[in-house]
């Protein structure tokens, strides 16, 4: 894959990206080894696997796939001494429009999250764990099965790697494409041959009742990166990047209408949605001006340039003010974007300037989620193409004065009453462009269609 | 009774209830007369919480700075509602669970459901066989609205699809419950359904070169909770509403099947199973359910007849006992064979054993039926009371076994005169040109035969949904048989005919109703004492505890 090696830009800070179009860079294992590769492996062997938990606990890790969930607390819920084998799942099946972090970590570092894997492994006590990679990456796959071959002959997998006792094998599992299989639930189910149908939580809880009806961790790409880095510096010593609860650096992946799109890496919270557009990202285009930005992923609720975002935030002294700010001016973190009405979900920022046709974008997230809808459960299933045909039918010329508040009321019977969260991943954008760009909807009725996503063109 | 550690306390809509620990919400609620909707919920089925119809609002106690449950002024736990509403199908009741089935939230998630499985639905009612007992129809009658604001194209999807030799499929009906899939999984062990594509596109199918043709494919249908999938046999027919229907039992195999014969102006159009779990489930086999069509038969004997000398000729049924009696007195003791059959009733068969006697002939046994036992609902023994002929000594420990002797002393010419009760007797391997031979065959049948055509004299019967009666099932339970058609013609009831030739032979027995029968039954076998048929009930009396070989034979659901 072609890749736009580009240096990185001074205010990012870049730790799990540290070798993504580094000069002389190569994604063997005698590069990674040579560059002190493996070491965090040797070091977590010294450590207790409870050890590790903890500081992963510490170290306030969330979750970087899009819910954003304590990496260490989800640990935590395996309980250890059960009698049931654990296994643990690296979720590579990145498909959220607009994320094209993992892709990069995978192509160009492997082995810097076959490292994360291992020691997650020893913290969890899981000796068998998977990669489970989107079918659409089928470069990814051939470079993951090369690196694990090269980690095996090392002996950084096998039998009592290392000296240490531990065995651990690793897999690589291909998807079949389909944006459910990123579902962790639906991902095991796939993986255990099935339709990956989302299961029902309660009961299956995978920490719980996962693979084989075994106790399982899934946890994205990026996430299990972190956990090398965690046993490097230390919890204690992680938790300083970023701000409280929201530690680390982040990928952001910038698409859209902005002079430079890329990949970039920060400490969360360091950078502000202004901030990332006009200086990492070389501002909008020449003449136009932003209009609107999808913060993390498609399925995050979009802002709009014009509001102004009441944000409630913890004071380090524990107190909580309330400071009001325009979009540009919104850190780029968890809670934040939260409390912005958005999500920081998988890092995936979409900017889009005037030019842009609101029904025209929302339309083209729909006809994205009306596709990938799995179709078990009934909201999600035919709520999603319900609102892909009425958003299609606008963008023809075929609005009527009903169609806005219809939409609206469709996305809210899909919003919170599905079996998994698919059902807000479809639902949030519908209600989040109706709320921020009514007028614009409003105004399709009776309206001769734009079948382009500019109205200028 | 349960500990009361068994019970816990539950809060639904504002009152306290106490439920067995273990118990589904949905039931919980159905239990508190709080009726919950569902389509994919089945409650012999896995849960997949996929229709969302019984969203709830749930909520659990409310923890003091004690951890313990802060209590209200009526000295009940405070409770904290989960905002999202929650599935009430998939989750057991917890100790001080509120629960909120007619919350506006509750009725908006409902009405919110009820829209989406609409907008692509055909709403074809008026040719569709499920109408009047689909849950489509119903719910959107006490959930649904009456307009609809879906101005799109609806989704097209396979029609009239031979799901396999009895099942059709209307995949645009489909709402995708997975009960079918689920059904033939975890019931009958066949797991040939599947969907295939996927979101709203998302159909119904047999997995590729497979069939569902298993022999319990039509049980699918009954739990289809909309127009689906439909019976071949069934559809087109007769609208569900028009469709008496009478409780009864599945004559076809040992077991017994509880089961709802449906009949419209005397014509027997389905039969569908009834809820047992002593026997049968929710299920039957689709043998057993289709196993009636020669009840409507046009070739049914309707009237009595006795042979003169130009051969079967038409009388009445007082002539015709008349000759059935004349004849019978004439020949000593083992002249005469009776040959019955286990498709009879209790009353039936003791009274065959009562004329057995009268005839004072050891020549007496019924016909066996064996097939292969499936490991679900179908026993290896076809006929149905097998074990009531065997408790009044119409035929002894193995049954049949007299059969041969029989046949060869009629052969023989020993035996010159047989009553053939319900029974074939080239079954027994007996040739017409045998039947012939005999100076006397009084026959008792529902349709012509090689036997009924060499009668001397014939007396038309019921078939088993014109009968009241009982029957014991393989596992010893007692059940009861009702009456859903009237006979065709002049046909009488098995047991006024056979009542009607012991009064021919010993003269008056005092016998004037069919509960006349049972009460000399119940007064006589020690296992049946005190029992009527009121006391029957629609579901049966155990009489034996279940014996390991029973057990062993009987089904397994």
């Amino acid at each position: 894959m072609a890749s736009t090696t580009r240096t990185p830009h001074p205010r990012e800070k870049r730790i799990i990206f540290k070798n993504i179009d580094r000069p002389g860079w190569t994604n063997d294992i005698e590069c990674y080894l040579h560059d002190g590769g493996y070491e965090e492996l040797k070091k977590a062997f010294t450590m207790k696997p409870e050890q590790i938990v903890n500081e992963v606990k510490a170290s306030g890790l969330r979750g970087r796939g899009g819910a954003g969930f304590p990496c260490g607390v989800k640990w935590g819920f395996i309980k250890p001494g059960g009698s049931k084998p654990v296994y643990l799942i690296c979720n590579a099946d990145e498909s959220e429009p607009g994320t094209f972090k993992d892709r990069y970590i995978i192509h160009q570092d492997p082995h810097q999250l076959l490292e994360g894997m291992i020691i997650s492994c020893y913290a969890v006590n899981a000796r068998l764990a998977y990669i489970y990679i989107r079918g659409e990456f089928p470069e990814g796959a051939k470079i993951l099965e090369h690196a694990l071959a090269e980690a095996k002959e090392q002996g950084f997998l096998g039998k009592n790697i290392l000296g240490s006792g531990f065995d651990l094998e690793i897999y690589v599992f291909r998807g079949a494409g389909a944006y459910i299989c990123g579902e962790e639930t639906g991902l095991i189910e796939s993986m255990e041959g099935k339709r990956p149908y989302p299961r029902i939580k309660p009961p299956y809880f995978p920490a719980v009742l996962g693979l084989y009806m075994c106790p399982t961790i899934v946890n994205n790409v990026e996430t299990l990166c972190n956990v090398k880095h965690i046993v490097r510096i230390g919890g204690a010593e992680y938790a300083k990047m970023g701000k409280p609860n929201n530690t680390g650096t982040r990928l952001l992946c910038v698409s859209g209408d902005v002079q430079q799109p890329g990949y970039y890496e920060f400490e969360v919270g360091g950078i502000t949605i202004g901030e990332l557009i006009n200086d990492i990202c070389g501002g909008m285009k020449p003449g136009r001006t932003l209009k609107a930005v999808i913060p993390g992923g498609s399925s995050a609720k979009v802002l709009n340039a014009k509001d102004r975002y009441k944000i409630k935030a913890k004071q380090p002294d524990g107190t909580t003010v309330e400071l009001e700010m325009g979009l540009e001016d919104i850190p780029i973190d968890f809670d934040t974007l939260a409390a912005a009405g958005s999500m920081a979900g998988s890092g995936g920022v979409i900017v889009m300037d005037d030019t842009r046709d609101m029904v025209w974008a929302l339309n083209n997230i729909n006809e994205f989620y009306a596709h990938e809808s799995c179709g078990q459960c009934t909201p999600c299933r035919e709520g999603s193409l319900w609102m892909k045909k009425i958003t299609e039918r606008m963008l023809h010329g075929g609005g009527v004065e009903q169609d806005t508040d219809t939409l609206k009321t469709v996305a809210d019977n899909i919003a919170g009453r599905t079996i998994c969260a698919f059902g807000e991943a479809c639902a949030w954008p519908t209600q989040s462009f109706i709320d921020k760009f009514r007028d614009e909807f409003a105004a399709t009725a009776g309206k001769k269609g734009s079948e382009n996503g500019s109205t200028n063109h | 009774m349960s500990e009361p550690t068994d019970l816990l306390n539950v809060q639904i809509d504002g009152i306290w209830y106490q439920f067995k620990k273990g118990t589904r919400v949905i039931e919980a609620c159905a239990q508190a007369g709080k009726f919950v909707p569902h389509y994919c919920y089945h409650p012999k089925l896995s849960s997949p919480g996929n229709c969302r119809m019984c969203l709830i609002e749930m909520g659990m106690p409310k923890l003091g700075p004690d951890r313990k449950p802060a209590l209200g002024p009526d000295g009940k736990p405070v409770i904290s509602w989960i905002p999202r509403p929650q599935i009430s199908c998939a989750q057991d009741i917890a100790e001080g669970m509120g629960v909120r089935t007619d919350s506006p939230l509750t009725r908006e998630c409902r009405n919110g459901v009820m829209e989406f499985l609409l907008i692509n639905h055909p709403l074809d009612c008026p040719i569709c066989d499920q109408a009047g007992e689909c849950q489509l129809q119903e719910y959107s009658v006490e959930f649904g609205t009456a307009g609809s604001r879906f101005l799109e194209e609806k989704v097209k999807k396979p029609k009239r699809v031979e799901l396999g030799p009895r099942v059709t499929l209307d995949d645009e009906r489909c709402i995708l419950c997975s009960r079918c899939i689920r059904f033939m999984k975890e019931v009958a062990h066949d797991d040939v359904l599947g969907f295939a594509s996927r979101g709203s596109h998302t159909y119904l199918t047999a997995h590729p070169g497979k069939l569902l043709d298993s022999n319990y494919s039509l049980n699918t249908v009954d739990i289809c909770p909309v127009g689906a999938l439909t019976s071949t046999d069934f559809r087109f027919k007769m609208r569900v509403w028009f469709l008496k229907e009478t409780k009864s039992i599945c004559t076809s195999c040992a077991t017994g099947c509880n089961t709802i014969i449906g009949t419209r102006e005397n014509v027997i159009y389905r039969q569908t199973p009834r809820e047992n779990n002593a026997v049968n489930s929710d299920w039957m086999c689709d043998y057993g359910r289709l196993n009636f069509h020669y009840v409507n038969s046009a070739e049914r004997l309707k009237i009595p007849q006795v042979r003169d000398s130009q051969g079967l000729a038409n009388v009445s049924w007082r002539s015709a006992l008349a000759k059935a009696g004349e004849e019978l007195k004439q020949y000593q003791k083992d002249g005469v064979a009776v040959v019955a059959s286990a498709k009879m009733t209790n009353e039936e068969l003791w009274l065959a054993k009562k004329l057995i006697d009268s005839l004072g002939t050891t020549y007496h046994d019924i016909v066996p039926r064996f097939g292969e036992a499936d490991d679900l609902l179908m026993s290896a023994d076809r006929n149905p009371n097998t074990l009531g002929a065997q408790l009044f000594g119409v035929t002894g420990e193995h049954p049949g076994a007299k059969l041969q002797e029989i046949a060869e002393s009629i052969g023989s010419g020993e035996i010159k005169a047989v009553v053939a009760l319900g029974e074939d007797l080239t079954q027994i391997g007996l040739t017409a040109s045998q039947l012939k031979k005999l100076s006397t065959l009084i026959v008792v049948g529902i349709l012509p035969n090689e036997t009924t055509r060499s009668a001397s004299v014939l007396l038309p019967a019921c078939a088993f949904p014109e009968k009241r009666g009982t029957m014991i099932n393989i596992k010893g339970r007692l059940q009861r048989l009702n009456r859903a058609l009237q006979p065709p013609g002049e046909a009488r009831d098995d047991w006024e005919i056979i009542r009607d030739l012991i009064q021919q032979l010993t003269g008056s027995n005092g016998i004037y109703l069919i509960e006349d029968v049972f009460k000399q039954i119940a007064d006589t076998i020690p296992e049946m004492k005190g029992l009527s048929f009121s006391r029957i009930g629609d579901t049966g009396v155990q009489l034996v505890d279940e014996t390991e070989e029973a057990r062993a034979a009987a089904v397994t659901v």
